[in-house]
């Protein structure tokens, strides 16, 4: 049985982030407005598109799986007061890594083999490569939130370089791409539905996220390191160790993110493969309040919102960046309502004041 | 160009021309984010802003016929974002990069959904000022053709500088930077700088902007600033927080970027696309050259990155 007080926090991490939904839902349907387009059924449309009907479901839960990964990429080091935004990079090496092993091993291999090494090279590349960001962070004092952006500029000039040249199968004209992979290491679909394995990697990878964030000693010696890094080293903790561990945690999640689009979706790697779900990502871990549980959600909702894209086009006549205008202004309202926590009366403890709950992202970030 | 007639040379001065082309915007958002981050914030969302200023200005450049309104309005639109993130990023408990990161999403959508229809269209460009009309040399003449605005961002430099060291109000900004409770102390509305720093910051990236759409590359297209913004970030930390470092800084920048192109243009194309990522390359050395996790870097105002 949850005391009053709890139950009035959570109350609150309920209310606030679905109050702060529904005011960008608003801000946004006067946009649409202002664009000459009824809001109503704009709405109608993108609830049509995202959750009308199963086959428009299973059409968002493909572009959720993703959106879980690349959310954790985020909300991991986030524990640790970390802003990483380069989950687009890692995913993007992921993917290399994913199809270079991928190639190399061919049909030389059972398939499942060739799908667990695809998915092992995307977890080391992409770890590597936010792990990176961490070192650099803690032995070079290097902003995390900048080296981890360039990085994503860098990865995506790495894979333009290696399908224009090294790995290029010639056969690939308009639109230079590796060579694709045998349909037989191509990753299952669930039985009855168009949905790919990558879903439940995604799931998996936040229920074990939170698990360790959660329930670990590890996880808490991350929360205690995020919360006062100070207090966290004369407690004796590792928080060079933490950091470089968590971000290459991060990075993996990010990296398998590229491997299922890889294995998944597009069969060879391309420049499809740098399609946004990064920085998606990125606001997915922020609504969710850097809660893998949490994020399962967010990123179904979000996935929704992406999904619908083409159709806001079609039939609305609408730009396709109307859904990044849309991503905007949630994340706006989202970071505003953040600032509200503690706000209202109502959310607290009548005598003695509910302790308001630490917001992971008001961490310093120091250049 | 037509870099190939006169061989190799063509390599130096492509780059000499790039470094004043490619390194106006620069100069203008690394200019924004310096008078910002004096002021103790810091605004990632310049990316978003680049990209609203370059839309603006080429929009309003096509619509008037007057490339110059284009500029003022690119500032305007600047300042508009500027408003928003200056006012999200002072609330309790919002931090000022995670604004940042939500400016770029909404700044680049805004710009990409009203800009939708001027991709095809020609707006007129900003008239040049041709040092070069000596030559016969086609290249050097392309090279010398240069912009108003890399003239105006170069004056700019030294002129904030002195606006730092020797005005009332670039000690204000100092202060509120340095140490917000001695600004206070001095009866100093720390908000109020804030506001004012950052506003007048994203007017100067909206320019920034602009000298993209309106001068080099001269279109609008919605790749057209590639994280620029976000390296003006790092491009300030090189230049120490000094708005006459954060010239040459540009220069640099604008040259580190047109080495690929530079290459190409006389036949060599292989690791083109490394070469594209040169300045973030570079930035990245930069940083891990200059960073120290022992001592703060010389010259970062006391407050920036902290929640005071």
């Amino acid at each position: 049985m949850m005391s009053s007080a709890r139950w009035r926090s959570t109350l609150e991490a309920i209310c606030i982030p679905l109050g702060a939904l529904l005011v960008s839902l608003i801000l946004f349907g006067l946009f649409c407005g202002a664009a000459k387009a009824n809001p109503f059924a704009v709405y109608a449309s993108i609830h049509k598109a995202a959750f009308g009907s199963w086959f428009a479901f299973q059409n968002t839960l493909i572009r959720a799986a993703p959106l879980m990964l690349t959310s954790l990429c985020t909300a991991l080091p986030a524990r640790l007061g970390l802003v990483i935004i380069g989950n687009e990079g890692a995913l993007v090496v992921g993917g290399i890594g994913a199809v270079a092993i991928g190639l190399a091993l061919g049909t030389s291999a059972p398939s499942l083999i060739v799908q667990i090494a695809m998915a092992i090279a995307a977890l080391v590349c992409g770890g590597l490569w936010i792990g990176a960001v961490g070192a650099l962070r803690h032995y070079r004092g290097v902003n995390e939130t900048i080296s981890s952006l360039l990085l994503n500029y860098i990865a995506i000039a790495l894979l333009n370089h290696l399908v224009t040249g090294p790995m290029k199968d010639p056969a690939s004209l308009n639109k230079p791409s590796t060579f694709p992979l045998a349909d037989i290491n191509m990753l299952d679909k669930l039985p009855g539905t168009r949905i790919h394995y990558g879903l439940i990697y995604g799931l998996i990878a936040c229920v074990i996220a939170y698990i360790l964030i959660q329930r670990t000693t590890f996880g808490f010696a991350a929360r205690t390191s995020g919360g006062n890094i100070r207090a966290a080293r004369i407690a004796g903790l590792p928080v060079g160790k933490l950091t470089m561990a968590i971000s290459f945690l991060a990075g993996s999640c990010a990296g398998l993110a590229g491997m299922v689009e890889i294995a998944a979706v597009q069969g060879r790697a391309n420049a499809s493969l740098n399609a946004n779900y990064g920085y998606s990502g990125i606001l997915v871990a922020f609504i969710s309040r850097h809660n893998p549980l949490a994020a399962t959600l967010v990123a179904v909702l979000l996935g929704g919102i992406l999904a619908s894209g083409s159709i806001l086009q079609r039939v609305h006549n609408l730009p396709d960046a109307t859904v990044y205008v849309f991503q905007g202004i949630v994340f706006l309202v989202v970071m505003f309502s953040e600032s509200l926590y503690g706000r209202f009366a109502i959310f607290k403890e009548p005598e003695r004041p509910a302790t308001p709950p630490v917001s992971p992202s008001s961490a310093a970030a120091v250049v | 160009m037509a870099t190939e007639a006169i061989g190799w040379w063509g390599v130096p001065l492509a780059i000499a021309a790039g470094t004043m082309r490619g390194g106006t915007p620069f100069l203008f958002v690394s200019l924004g984010e310096c008078l910002t981050e004096k002021s103790g914030k810091i605004n990632l969302g310049l990316e978003g802003t680049l990209l609203t200023g370059a839309m603006s200005a080429y929009a309003i450049s096509y619509l008037t016929k007057s490339p110059w309104i284009g500029v003022l309005v690119a500032g305007i639109a600047g300042m508009t974002l500027g408003l928003i993130h200056a006012w999200l990023c002072q609330q309790p408990r919002v931090n000022d990069v995670a604004v940042g990161i939500a400016m770029i999403i909404f700044g680049s959508g805004i710009a990409f959904f009203l800009g939708k229809p001027f991709i095809q269209p020609s707006a007129p460009q900003l008239p040049t000022i041709d040092l070069g009309y000596w030559s016969t040399i086609a290249p050097l003449k392309e090279a010398l053709r240069i912009s108003p605005l890399f003239v105006l961002g170069v004056a700019l430099a030294p002129l904030m500088a002195w606006f730092f060291r020797s005005t009332r109000w670039g000690l204000f900004i100092r202060a509120v930077g340095d140490s917000p409770d001695a600004a206070r102390a001095m009866g100093v509305s720390i908000n109020r700088v804030r506001m004012l720093s950052i506003v007048a910051g994203s007017f100067l990236a909206g320019i920034g902007g602009a000298s993209l759409s309106l001068y080099y590359p001269g279109v609008w297209s919605e790749g057209i600033s590639s994280g620029q913004g976000l390296m003006a970030v790092a491009l300030v930390i090189f230049a120490r927080w000094n708005p006459v470092q954060c010239l040459y800084a540009s220069l640099f920048f604008g040259g580190a970027q047109s080495l690929g192109p530079a290459l190409q243009s006389i036949g060599v194309t292989q690791g083109y696309y490394l070469f594209n990522a040169a300045p973030y390359i570079l930035t990245l050395a930069i940083m891990v050259i200059t960073c120290s996790p022992k001592r703060t870097l010389s010259g970062v105002p006391g407050a920036l990155g902290t929640n005071s």
